[in-house]
């Protein structure tokens, strides 16, 4: 186990090094950023001075160092286009992606967990069969589709909920959150529900999948012979046993639901991480683009990180296998 | 071979095919879409891109009304510079499939070559090969794509932007795609490449090359096709997404994400023609591409059989 945990501690700290790289290459091959920053009426003095202020004059392996010390620090330099420090940026916005993507992520374990039990349990009733359809077309239709369609209904035929924006919002102590009004709390609705539905869906079918394999085992039918009621069968003995596999998806979702945020902020005029990422693809704003990618994969190497090794220390079976090899 | 359409109708294939409704229902709306986008030029009763056939006068007709000034009437009406929607369709769609299609060929391509590499020489290129697989296969295709399409675009002069934008989009979503491929072709190959087949033809003296390209390949194509087929959905879909978030097909060559963002604007002020029918069109083209892969994957699945 701790031969196991050392391991892949450290595979996910290559793969780190290896997107560093690739953010670094970005910065330093990438385009000049002082063609987008200045406009058509420059002079090849205002080119060097800006090249000097943002440090491109450097040679190679000075930027590269520089580049690493900064990250490490949570420093990624000047935005091109905001002209303000990327941390700074990205550390304003991270609590809208979060409380976003927080609400989704509960919404699609609730729903998706809650809706697969139930979808395996009737599997022939006509309420879980409606349920797996519509199911397929939530996996086919795309997010920003969802999205339009949920701002169309609710917010241009009903009016019931905004369309855009997060509302109110209030300062915690650095932390801007929407929890606490009530514009905040309905601009939240939306949004999370286009996020979470594709992942809802997901572990829903997961959920019934693995639960119905479950019930056609043995052990199931040896409990049902004993007399025990069909909730401590279907809860106690069949849920506990689907839940290893689904939590290692489940985990690994929550990743993407982060990733995905990206659509949907941008549906929604979401002021977080993922429109900003999205409005720097397209002025090409090489800093917030880096800073980005190194956010999002020290999230998505630490969620996947965490899963593996949650992953042998929930199930016995595994952990008593590994440690007679390894031991 | 001796190929006649008889024997083919009989086919195991083509009998599985002639069961499924849901086969035959998704492959024909696929052919006319694919057909309607091919012959668009033929088809579109408008050309949109062309500002000379554009009257502005015409804009906001509602479908299948006659519009209040000119009288002209437009069958799924008309955006807000007039463009007649049902030809921007056709148009948008042929963008989109070509940009689907290309980046699946490449993905396929790339995914191929390096899966029969990696499962047929094995050793360290192989292991290189399937680390870079495995990392890439951690995050998302679309954020994957997202960062391809962000780098490359910088790359681009910015006076290329706009006409390279296509081009970009096919390399961005083609790279994000291989590693379906890669896995899967590896994991054959490795199989066949311990068959007697493969030791006979090495045997013989046969080069590497030849035995991965003409006796192994031939052998792994079933799974790739399915992936390919699975992947044409995702790629349209992913082009849609890209262009809807404005980091893909620019606004003079408009897919039908580009349709959809551009209606995006119209929602609130109800007309509600300009966002609906891309959409639909949209659904109607992933769906239909999706389900076929799904039969697709049930019929070749020896597994299945």
């Amino acid at each position: 186990m701790l031969a196991f945990s050392i391991r892949r501690t450290f595979q996910s700290l290559i793969v780190l090094l290896v997107v560093g790289l690739v953010a670094f290459s970005m910065f330093r091959f990438v385009g000049d950023p002082v063609d987008n920053m200045l406009g058509q009426e420059r002079t090849d003095a205002d080119v060097a001075r800006l090249h000097q202020i943002l440090g491109l004059d450097q040679p190679f392996p000075v930027q590269y160092m520089k580049f690493l010390q900064g990250a490490a620090q949570g420093n990624f330099g000047v935005s091109y286009r905001q002209g303000r420090p990327v941390g700074e940026i990205i550390s304003e916005r991270l609590p809208a992606t979060l409380e976003l993507a927080a609400v989704s992520a509960f919404l699609a374990i609730v729903f998706g967990f809650g809706l697969g039990v139930f979808t395996a349990i009737r599997r022939d009733g006509w309420a879980a069969n409606t349920i797996m359809t519509l199911s397929l077309l939530g996996v086919s239709l795309p997010t920003f589709l969802i999205g339009i369609l949920l701002i169309y209904l609710f917010s241009v035929e009903l009016g019931w909920l905004p369309s855009f924006g997060r509302g109110d919002t209030v300062l915690l102590g650095g932390w801007r959150t929407g929890f606490l009004t009530e514009s905040g709390l309905k601009a939240i609705i939306l949004p999370s529900i286009t996020l979470g539905l594709y992942q809802m869906t997901l572990i829903m079918r997961l959920v019934r999948s693995e639960m119905l394999e479950v019930l056609r085992q043995d052990y199931i039918r040896f409990a049902r012979a004993r007399g025990l009621s069909d909730r401590i069968v279907n809860f106690r003995h069949a849920l506990k046993n689907t839940l290893i596999p689904v939590i290692t998806v489940t985990g690994l979702q929550l990743g993407s639901i982060i990733a995905f945020a990206i659509i949907t902020e941008t549906v929604f005029q979401w002021p977080g991480v993922g429109l900003l990422f999205i409005n720097s693809i397209q002025f090409v704003d090489i800093p917030i683009m880096a800073a980005y990618l190194m956010l999002i994969s020290v999230m998505f190497v630490g969620i996947n990180l965490i899963v593996d090794l949650l992953y042998f220390s929930i199930d016995p079976r595994l952990n008593v296998g590994k440690s007679g090899v390894s031991g | 071979m001796n190929f006649s359409f008889s024997r083919a109708w009989k086919s195991d294939f083509m009998w599985s095919f002639r069961k499924s409704p849901v086969a035959i229902i998704s492959f024909f709306v696929a052919l006319l879409l694919i057909l309607s986008a091919v012959f668009a030029p033929l088809i579109a009763p408008h050309t949109p891109f062309d500002p000379g056939s554009l009257n502005l006068m015409n804009g906001f007709s509602k479908p299948g009304e006659p519009n209040a000034f000119t009288g002209e009437s437009f069958l799924l009406g008309t955006d807000d510079q007039g463009r007649d929607v049902f030809s921007t369709i056709l148009y948008g769609m042929r963008i989109s499939l070509f940009v689907g299609f290309s980046a699946v060929t490449f993905a396929m391509i790339l995914g191929v070559s390096l899966g029969l590499i990696a499962g047929y020489a094995g050793g360290w290129v192989g292991t290189i090969i399937m680390r870079v697989a495995d990392v890439q296969l951690t995050f998302p295709g679309i954020l994957v794509a997202m960062l391809i399409f962000g780098i490359a675009k910088g790359f681009t002069p910015i006076h290329l932007r706009d006409q390279m934008a296509i081009w970009v989009l096919i390399l961005a979503i083609g790279l994000s795609e291989w590693v379906q491929f890669a896995r899967v072709v590896r994991g054959a190959t490795m199989v066949e490449k311990g068959k007697e087949y493969v030791q006979a033809a090495q045997l013989s003296g046969r080069k590497s090359m030849a035995i991965m390209l003409r006796h192994i390949l031939p052998n792994v194509m079933g799974p790739v096709l399915v992936i390919a087929t699975i992947s044409l959905a995702l790629a349209i879909i992913a082009e849609a997404t890209l262009s809807f978030l404005g980091v893909g097909a620019p606004p003079t060559q408009p897919s039908l994400g580009t349709l959809i963002r551009i209606g995006q604007g119209f929602l609130f002020s109800g007309e509600w023609w300009i966002i609906l029918f891309p959409s639909v069109t949209l659904l109607a083209l992933a769906l239909s591409v999706n389900l076929l892969g799904d039969w697709l994957r049930d019929v070749l699945n020896p597994r299945l059989r």
